[in-house]
């Protein structure tokens, strides 16, 4: 590999980098030993051990495109909460965000890496020695338009209301899904399903607390919830249509027809709304270009300045060692 | 001397303790170098939370010996834990200390770690360095069910036992801890969240 920064530090017997004056550097320590990280910078596999045989009846390629629209919401979902790190009106808020943005990252991670095992032709080819792991590539090396993700996960932040109001949105119909997706045939999607909806459960039990305590607080904060629901609200049909892929994989028993939990994910919401004393927004569908939205890599501009903003650093040095 | 792990991956661990008590003769260095690796492996605390061993958290769920190597398995607690990989590496390395190169650490998905896995020593060492233990974790049979109060859990305050406490996040420092305050005394507490 060329142009591999390398950093060379001798150490004392109690582990102390022992200084030579001539290099002396204040991060070179941390490139030694990945312990000395809080959590260690190397990569590995997070399917390491897992079984990834594509179950029978089912298109690799149909299974590997579901993982990646999955996998897509979780991720570009997740950038958007963490966007919130030490601006939310509190630091218990702040924390409670950043928690749900990498639980969603986690379950993206392994999406992504699931997507990547049955097909590895939807990896974007990095420079031979590269070390960016096959979850990572797909996360950073794709452009805009190979972004499989509703177009709901890429809102640009608002307020707090905001924030709260899409991630009940996000994990009412989330949660629904992944209730179903537990019994999938592929084992790996099933294991992802499992501890989707233990996590997910908190996440909308908090946004839904919030919901109820905006709405029943001031006049100022109830207005701009309900501002916040009007301006989600047209993003909500999207989240139930079918994708043709969605289909063939629910025919196959590996994935889920969104529209079969459009009518539970609707009385969740209601009885939310219900108990904050709120009425459901009365706004039509966002149309899609051509008939096409984000499951088919349609997005709205926001996503392409997001992605730009988070894949910047990577496609910078693609053979970075981190 | 037996180093059973306190984990529910049972049956795999079974097996190779049938293959130990079995085989006197042939097996009988490797039935010693597995009850080696065992130890050595329960030794590992959790990075984030270091009164635990990964076998009280319940995160280590098998040690066993593949054509001369040793080979563990570990489940994530979230998705998201990015203690993993630590985790991974503090097992290798204790392993390598205690004479074992190469040690492979395997990731299992399946079934899901639940906060029920925690052990009885795990739940006293958690109490003694004042985080609050897990109770029953929900059992998901049927719908989730949404909650829209906060969530009812009979705790006392880790330092001065009051019952008088408070919810303040469900989310914590890291991702399986809520935070909680004792109206009482005032002092605020993590909770190790039912999951």
């Amino acid at each position: 590999m060329t142009n591999e920064p390398s950093i060379h530090v001798d150490h004392d017997e109690a582990g102390a980098n022992i200084e030579h004056g001539d290099h002396e550097n204040a991060y070179s320590g941390l490139l030694v030993n990945d312990a000395h990280w809080a959590f260690g910078t190397d990569f590995e596999d997070p399917l390491a051990g897992v079984d990834t045989t594509v179950p029978s009846g089912v298109d690799p390629k149909d299974l590997a495109a579901y993982c990646l629209m999955l996998g897509d919401d979780a991720l570009v979902f997740s950038q958007r909460i963490s966007e919130w790190c030490s601006s939310a009106p509190d630091l218990e808020e702040d924390i409670a965000l950043a928690n749900i943005a990498l639980d969603l990252l986690g379950q993206s991670r392994l999406l992504l890496a699931r997507s990547a095992a049955a097909d590895p032709s939807l990896v974007p080819q990095l420079p031979e020695g590269s070390p960016v792991p096959d979850e990572d590539r797909l996360a950073f090396f794709r452009e805009d338009l190979a972004f499989r993700n509703v177009r709901l996960a890429e809102v640009p932040n608002g307020d707090f209301a905001e924030a709260v109001a899409k991630i009940l949105i996000y994990s009412t119909w989330r949660l629904a899904i992944f209730e179903r997706l537990q019994s999938s045939r592929d084992s790996v999607l099933s294991a992802i399903a499992v501890k989707g909806v233990k996590e997910m459960s908190y996440h909308r039990d908090f946004a839904g607390r919030w919901v109820l305590t905006l709405a029943r607080g001031t006049e100022e904060s109830k207005t701009r919830l309900l501002t916040a629901l009007e301006g989600l609200w047209p993003l909500w049909d999207e989240l139930f249509e079918t994708h043709p892929v969605e289909a063939s994989v629910a025919a196959a028993g590996i994935g889920v027809d969104p529209a079969e939990v459009a009518d539970e994910a609707g009385v969740i919401l209601d009885q939310v709304f219900a108990a904050a004393g709120i009425e459901r927004p009365e706004r039509g569908a966002l149309a899609g270009v051509r008939g096409q939205k984000g499951r088919d890599g349609l997005h709205t501009e926001a996503l392409s300045k997001m992605l730009a903003d988070m894949q910047v650093v990577a496609r910078q040095y693609p053979e970075g060692q981190w | 001397m037996t180093a059973a792990l306190q984990t529910p991956a049972s049956t795999v661990r079974g097996d190779s303790e049938d293959q130990r008590t079995q085989v006197p003769a042939a097996d009988h260095h490797t039935a010693e170098a597995l009850d080696r690796a065992r130890v050595a492996a329960a030794r590992v605390t959790d990075p984030e939370m270091p009164m635990l061993t990964l076998v009280d958290l319940g995160v280590l769920r098998d040690v066993a010996i593949e054509d001369g190597r040793v080979v563990m398995t570990i489940t994530p607690t979230y998705s998201g834990c990015p203690a993993m990989a630590t985790m991974r590496d503090d097992l290798q390395r204790e392993l390598q200390d205690a004479g074992f190169e190469g040690a492979e650490v395997r990731v299992s998905l399946t079934p899901a770690w639940t906060s029920d896995w925690i052990t009885e020593e795990g739940r006293k060492a958690l109490k003694g360095a004042g985080i609050s233990p897990p109770g029953q974790a929900p059992q998901h049979t049927g719908p989730v069910v949404l909650t829209l109060m906060p969530t009812k859990r009979a705790l006392t305050c880790t330092l001065c036992g009051s019952a008088n406490v408070k919810l303040s996040s469900e989310f914590g420092p890291t991702a399986c801890k809520a935070m909680y305050q004792c109206l009482d005394c005032l002092e605020p507490f993590q909770h190790v969240k039912e999951i």
